[in-house]
């Protein structure tokens, strides 16, 4: 494996935002979540979980309200007072349109998806048709006296529950108008609050509504009569948040207190038809407020302001135990956030608002293997990089060298030099951007830093030639005749003459920049691009998807080479397949041809083509060996894959040169420690 | 099991735990049933008094479950092997089925008519199985039933381990971290495990206990890390699910449903039981202080009463609303006994340490606690690993008027405190009043103390011997000021010797010496002068025990050392009279009459020696009284004494010897034979005097009877012939004075009872009458009713025995002798 010298980055102060809202598409099998900073994020639940889309976030453009319709159209709504519908093939947003009812509060999606209902904070409820392009306002139902918090859809879609504050409203559809109005008691644990928030409503076939509040209760309505069936105390915080499977045979309610609590129907006893509803377990995977949650067959979803989006699988529905069955804890976004110029050893971090760079320390000292060696000059914080406008930055990245920095926003592309006198640096923008240049979903520097690549939300890539101080447009890569998707993940191979380029779904494209021209495409394959990488002098490209398999392609000889075929025909290890998290970036060592270097949150592999691969029987994760074992047996048991689980949240490792390592970690407690502190809950015996 | 006529037998004699088995109520909560020991005691519930002791089993009662086809009736199971049915509201053994095998646990269902369930291990001593028994049907008193067969295999052998659901369509049984649910009708088991100790997070997994819901499919379990965990959807395998309730901190003792389901009670050593209200975690409430850990909840058929039992031998009835109604308290075993038994002289209760710093006053004659006396006077917490203090001596003095009580508490070595409280006996309230407190009344740890209880003696005297070396003599004395009158103690004199330990003392029978052990020499006091008399040394160890003979033995001292010598000394001569080779555990002088009984251990067992000081060879010895080392004992002077002829069993005229072995079980010598300590108590019904006024009580009641005398003055001179009165007809006091459930079918009454309303036309005088009918009677009974039969007999035989049978019996024939006057009268009168 070798030995490095490791810079463990510490001070990449990254905390994610906090979950809002969560919606899950039946049909796709997607899920998509929306954070407080507006940034929606569409995860594949097929596709081993990965976060295969992302919209960034607005500064002022809350997300109260997320919903699927009309199949697989995404809607969102916010306390800007707008609906927004969002363009998942080009990944931006389609239209925004404004409801005329202030601050949204709750939106849903009739049973057909033809309708849409949003709750606004005026009282009103506001009901649109969907038309194949837009959407369009059919009408208001009556007026409520505050603001309607949550709505649902009675499954036929003749009647809609609204949950306001201390009451739950019934509307009929076809006339709009309020036919019960039920009354929440305020009183909670004997005391009375001051009002009664109806956080969640859920209208079920049978006529129950089933209401969670503020007062930390669960109840169930008769919505024909109006009248509390049953009433159920879970909680001495709030309930915000309630999702029923598409059975009518379970709901989850998450609470303020970070339970998520899972409620059964059951049968009273085996051989009546009598069910009855009852709460079974509750889970505690949140420290925090659970805002979300999201009931999909086979798990259930939660997410919420401590920024985790928690999938429990329920284990009576999971067919197979595989490792599909095992609770998945999503906390980083599945896309680089750190770019690295080797040769000054500067790291960027891509923050929602800002950039900042940074300088690694040095040392003069050595050590042991495993020794910690004291720094003779800290890391220096050298930029603090401001975003312009109220949009969160999609992408950013430093050139190798370390004298350009580029980054976009969803309507604005900004590119900086950097010019470095000593230990000072001095910022330039290179000003009068083209036209075409508005918006990137990623860019990237060829590796001697003359050309810049930038594969725009059009589909289209273009590639820039970099001179001091100013750029030329060389050339525009446009898309396949027919498609329409982005391309989010770019690799140039260091000699510059190949660029691959991937979208979401479809196949990897390799163009050669050299001829300007597409040269070939990667045979597409079911799974997701999550990392892409071009190999030094061999220019084979290697690939790694969200299920976690690795292939290697030759560009020039345009097939995939002897060694990826050889591991694709004896499968990778088990326990490699059962990883949780994407690989998120690869890189070589330039000095040993056969090793690859890649990694995910939680471990670092380096890949050493020469030694034989491991079988389900050898032990995948081994250790280091120790020094003094004899070359033999260090043969015998070693194979290609060489992992260490040393660092971890693991957000971005890099080679710097031949012996340095940098690694950026984000442990988990520097980010609760930043988040607001939850709520206090007496603990027995403290 | 069948000992000879006239042998001593070591029996139990009450004070046996009634916390064994959860309680069961009668179907109209008016009883309540328990086991204790051997027997199965009846309580009042609403008086707290026992009704019947159900007396029939050889060994351990270990169950008991109403008859559910007939609640009026009580199975009970035993590891004798046999489950017998009981009248219990007469206390009449019905019948007795012999199962054969050690049964542990019985459960009845009211759908398996003719079958019970009960817990045998029939190869492996721990390998328990729950068998359904099927108990055939046949009129003969005892029955074999020998048809089993098993439901569950490898149970745990508790009761709280099994549960019947949904009227007998399920059970379910728990042990270690599964649970298993039988289902009958499926014949198929399911079983569920929870991930099991290894890792930290589930370590206290184990299953306690298990209820099952009474109207639906919910099972509720108790676990040792305290939660409750509420099953459903168990007819699945893979769709089953569960829900936790956590409040208890430490295990979770028993759990159990209200009647309708609509709450679970639980309770754990908290002392708190606690109910569920609809099974959420939210809505609960809370009995708390209930004194001692919960051991077994039951819940009365009629669901106005809860009961829980708890580890001080307690029985608590408790209200709907959570309230404490009525508590059954049995003699306390949750402690250590450290203060040994002791007889109250005034009430002849035995006094013991009972619940932590309190000394309990235990009635043997009615068994039954009579009160508790807090002597630490201290709030206590029930904590491990907390040094309580501990009531380490008592002892009573002058007839019961004073009380003294050493307490102590070391928490190190160096760190010992010592109180020593003098109680007086107060007339006006009946109980003991702190009289003095004394703080450190000596240097180190008392070992000793005795009051002078000379009958000449005017002033009050108390010696108390220390491991520091004294003894100290305190006296009572004036204490008055201006402000009131009062007498309180003081230290009179210090003694020591040679700065040896002190470890025993003892006052001679008329107070006039005092015998102080210092470790291996026992020195002699007077008790006027305090001056020192004599000293007498055997070498033979330190001096464990120490005391006077009595009566025509005044002359001599008794002390048996730890190295098992027990010597003899002789005070005229001041020279050791007698030494014996004897391991001496308990050495008790009988107050009534010379004799000591002296046990000693031995590795197979106690063996007991009863002697007279002045004959070194004993008047009685019996071997091996118990497997286990006994702790104390105490001679109990009987109320009435007994008049035993046999040498050997003299010493057990005037007191009875009480011993309590390391197992906490109060055993006592019992002449009575097992045949006749089992004779049914029961007694013929006594016939209310205050019947209600029916339709039935003006036909045949004491009105038809004014009536008739009122009649009979009328119509003297008609000479009618006498309506026989229906008092006297003794179909009809048969038809009404016994329970309808023994009754033969109404048709063969019929015509008996018809018969009996018809004038006889036989010229028999009136006197005959009643004398035939009881003859008819009689026959009568042996037609229809075996278990009424053999009472019957038995208390024929056996009404020298039971005093209260004489009185009734008495009664009879006064009522007989009565009725001939009356009769007597009227002919007279007819004459007239």
């Amino acid at each position: 494996m070798g030995e490095f010298k490791v810079h463990r980055v510490r001070f990449f102060n990254y905390v994610p935002s906090g979950i809002r809202c969560v919606a899950y598409n039946d049909q796709s099998n997607r899920l998509a979540v929306s954070r407080t900073d507006g940034t929606v994020e569409i995860y594949n639940l097929s596709a081993n979980y990965f976060q295969e889309k992302f919209f960034p976030g607005h500064e002022s453009r809350a997300t109260e309200a997320l919903c699927w319709a009309k199949g697989q159209r995404l809607f969102s709504a916010g306390l800007n007072g707008e609906i927004i519908e969002y363009d998942l093939q080009a990944l931006n947003i389609k239209y925004a349109m404004d409801a005329f009812g202030g601050p949204i509060w709750s939106m849903a999606a009739s049973p057909s998806g033809s309708q849409l209902l949003v709750g606004c904070e005026d009282g009103s409820v506001k009901l649109f048709q969907v038309t194949p392009e837009k959407i369009q306002f059919e009408r208001n139902f009556d007026r409520q006296k505050s603001r309607i918090l949550s709505l649902s859809w009675h499954p036929s879609g003749t009647h809609v529950a609204a949950g306001s504050i201390d009451y739950i409203s019934v509307f009929d559809v076809k006339s709009g108008s309020a036919i019960h109005k039920m009354l929440v008691d305020r009183q909670y644990m004997g005391v009375s609050k001051r009002k009664c928030i109806i956080w969640g409503v859920a209208f079920l076939s049978d006529g129950t509504v089933i209401s969670v509040d503020s007062a930390g209760k669960v109840q169930f309505w008769d919505s024909a009569t109006g009248t509390l069936v049953k009433n159920h105390l879970i909680a001495n915080a709030d309930v915000q948040s309630i999702a029923v499977s598409d059975q009518e045979d379970s709901f989850v309610v998450g609470t303020a207190e970070g339970t998520v609590f899972h409620f059964q129907l059951v049968s009273v006893t085996s051989n009546s038809s009598e069910k009855q509803w009852v709460r079974t377990k509750p889970f505690q995977h949140h420290t925090h407020d659970v805002r979300a949650v999201a009931h999909s067959p086979t798990a259930l979803i939660s997410g919420g302001t401590d920024t985790h989006l928690v999938i429990r699988p329920l284990m009576e529905k999971v067919e197979v135990k595989n490792y599909d069955a095992a609770l998945r804890k999503i906390t980083f976004p599945h896309r680089r956030l750190v770019s690295c110029a080797k040769k000054r050893q500067l790291l960027l971090f891509q923050f929602a608002h800002h950039l900042e760079l940074w300088r690694l320390g040095s040392t003069v000292a050595t050590g042991k293997n495993g020794d910690t060696l004291p720094l003779s000059k800290d890391a220096d914080h050298l930029l603090h990089l401001k975003a312009k406008g109220p949009e969160n930055i999609i992408c950013s990245c430093i050139s190798p060298c370390g004298s350009w920095i580029a980054y976009s926003t969803t309507s604005r592309f900004f590119l900086y030099r950097l010019n470095h006198e000593h230990d000072n640096i001095s910022l330039q923008r290179v000003s009068k951007m083209p036209a075409f240049l508005r918006s990137a979903l990623q860019i990237l520097f060829s590796e001697d830093s003359t050309k810049l690549f930038v594969a725009s939300n059009q589909g289209s890539l273009h590639v820039i030639r970099l001179l001091e101080g100013s750029f030329k447009h060389l050339h525009t890569f446009q898309p396949q005749s027919g498609t329409v998707e982005s391309m989010c993940l770019l690799a140039v191979s260091p000699d510059g003459n190949w660029l691959a380029a991937s979208g979401t779904s479809a196949g990897v494209h390799v163009y050669s920049v050299k001829h300007l021209k597409l040269h070939c495409t990667v045979p597409a394959y079911n799974f997701p691009v999550t990392a892409l990488a071009i190999a030094p002098n061999t220019n084979n490209l290697v690939i790694a998807h969200s299920d976690q398999q690795v292939f290697e392609y030759s560009i020039p000889d345009k097939q995939y080479t002897e060694w990826s075929r050889t591991i694709q025909k004896q499968g990778f290890h088990h326990l490699w397949l059962q990883r949780d998290t994407p690989i998120t970036h690869i890189s070589f060592h330039p000095k040993r041809p056969m090793h690859i270097l890649l990694h995910d949150a939680y471990m670092f592999c380096i890949i050493d083509k020469s030694l034989p691969l491991p079988n389900d029987k050898t032990l995948l994760y081994n250790p280091l060996p120790p020094t003094n074992e004899s070359d033999v047996i260090r043969r015998r048991t070693a194979h290609a894959f060489k992992i260490s689980k040393i660092y971890k949240p693991l957000l971005f490792m890099e080679l710097l040169d031949e012996r340095t390592l940098v690694a950026v970690e984000r442990p988990l407690d520097d980010i609760i420690a930043q988040l607001p502190p939850p709520i206090k809950k007496k603990k027995f015996g403290t | 099991m069948v000992e000879e006529e006239k042998n001593l037998r070591v029996v139990r004699c009450g004070g046996s735990e009634l916390n064994f088995r959860r309680a069961v109520f009668s179907a109209d909560s008016k009883y309540i049933f328990c086991v204790s020991g051997d027997f199965i005691k009846v309580y009042s519930t609403a008086t707290e008094e026992c009704v019947h002791i159900l007396q029939g089993h050889r060994h351990l009662v270990t169950g008991i479950q109403l008859n559910p086809n007939n609640h009026l009736q009580l199975y009970s199971c035993s590891f004798d092997g046999t489950i017998k049915l009981w009248d219990y509201i007469d206390g009449i053994l019905i019948k007795t089925f012999i199962v054969g095998h050690k049964l542990h646990a019985l459960f009845s269902l009211a759908c398996a008519e003719d079958s019970v369930f009960v817990i045998i291990n029939k190869e492996k001593p721990d390998i328990f199985q729950l068998v359904s028994v099927k108990l055939p049907r046949s009129s003969s008193q005892e029955i074999e039933a020998k048809e089993l067969s098993i439901v569950l295999d490898y149970i745990n052998q508790s009761p709280k381990c099994i549960a019947f659901g949904n009227e007998g369509q399920y059970v379910a049984a728990v042990r270690d971290f599964y649970l298993s649910v039988y289902f009958f009708k499926k014949k198929t088991t399911s079983r569920f495990t929870l991930s099991s100790s290894r890792n930290k997070k589930h370590a206290k997994n184990n299953f306690t206990c298990v209820a099952c819901h009474p109207k639906e499919d919910c099972i509720a379990t108790g676990h040792k890390d305290g939660k409750i965990r509420l099953w459903r959807n168990f007819d699945d395998e893979k769709k089953y699910t569960y829900t936790c309730l956590h409040w208890h901190h430490d295990l979770v003792m028993d759990l159990a449903f209200s009647v309708t389901g609509s709450s679970l009670l639980s309770g754990g050593r908290e002392s708190v039981l606690v109910e569920w209200r609809e099974a959420t975690e939210k809505n609960k409430e809370f009995l708390p202080r209930l004194g001692a850990t919960i051991v077994h909840i039951s819940v009365s058929p009629a669901g106005d009463l809860f009961c829980t039992s708890h580890s001080d031998n307690k029985i608590i009835i408790i209200h709907r609303n959570l309230e404490a109604s009525a508590v059954i308290q049995g003699l306390v075993k949750d402690s250590n006994i450290f203060t040994g038994l002791m007889i109250d002289p005034r009430t002849k209760a035995l006094v013991l340490n009972g619940k932590p710093g309190h000394l309990q006053f235990y009635s043997l004659q009615s068994d039954k606690q009579l009160y508790n006396l807090d002597i630490i006077q201290q709030e206590y917490i029930n904590d491990y690993g907390l040094i309580q203090i501990e009531l380490t001596k008592a002892a009573f003095g002058c007839y019961g008027n004073w009380l003294a009580t050493v307490e102590q508490r070391q928490e190190k070595e160096t760190e010992l405190e010592l109180q020593m409280k003098l109680w007086m006996y107060n007339k006006k309230t009946q109980g003991f009043v702190l009289n003095t407190k004394i703080n450190m009344p000596h240097e180190d740890h008392i070992t000793d103390l005795c009051f002078c209880n000379a009958e000449k003696s005017e002033n009050p005297t108390l010696v108390t011997a220390s491991r520091d070396g004294h003894f100290k003599v305190w006296i009572l004395t004036d204490d008055s000021d201006i402000y009131r009158k009062a007498v309180g103690w003081t230290c009179d004199f210090v003694g020591s010797y040679h700065k040896y330990q002190a470890t025993n003392c003892c006052f001679s029978e008329d107070g006039s010496l005092l015998a102080v052990s210092f470790e291996e020499i026992v020195t002699i006091w007077d008790s006027e002068t305090w001056e020192l008399k004599c000293t007498f040394c055997q070498r033979a160890g330190k001096i464990r025990h120490l005391c006077f003979g009595r009566l025509t033995c005044s002359k001599y001292l008794l002390g048996a050392t730890e190295n098992g010598i027990l010597c003899c000394w002789n005070l005229l001569s001041c020279a050791l009279e007698w030494s014996a080779k004897l391991s001496v555990g308990v050495m008790e002088p009988d107050p009534n009459s010379e004799n000591i009984a002296v046990v000693s251990q031995s590795p197979v067992g106690s063996d007991l020696f009863v002697f007279k000081p002045s004959e070194p060879r004993p008047l009685y010895i019996q071997k091996n009284i118990s497997r286990e080392e006994v702790q104390w004992g105490v001679f109990v002077p009987r109320d009435v004494p007994e008049s035993f002829t046999s040498e050997a069993y003299q010493w057990l005229n005037r007191s009875q010897f009480y011993f309590l072995t390391k197992s906490q079980s109060l055993l006592t010598f019992s002449t009575t034979s097992p045949e006749e300590k089992l004779t049914p108590t029961s007694k013929q019904l006594l016939a209310e005097e205050s019947l209600p006024t029916t339709p039935f009580y003006f036909i045949l009641g004491k009105h038809r009877q004014q009536q008739q005398d009122e009649k009979l003055n009328k119509a003297l001179e008609n000479e009618l012939e006498q309506l026989p009165l229906t008092e006297n007809i003794p179909a009809i006091s048969e038809l009404l004075h016994t329970p309808a459930h023994v009754l033969p079918s109404a048709s063969f009454l019929c015509s008996m009872f018809v018969n009996s309303l018809l004038l006889s036309t036989e010229t028999k005088s009136a006197e005959e009458v009643p004398d035939d009918a009881d003859m008819e009677e009689e026959k009568e009974s042996d037609d229809s009713d075996e278990e009424n039969n053999f009472t019957e007999e038995v208390q024929d035989t056996n009404t020298t025995d039971l005093g209260e049978d004489i009185i009734h019996q008495l009664s009879k024939s006064e009522e007989k002798e009565l009725r001939k006057l009356r009769k007597v009268d009227y002919s007279w009168i007819a004459a007239l």
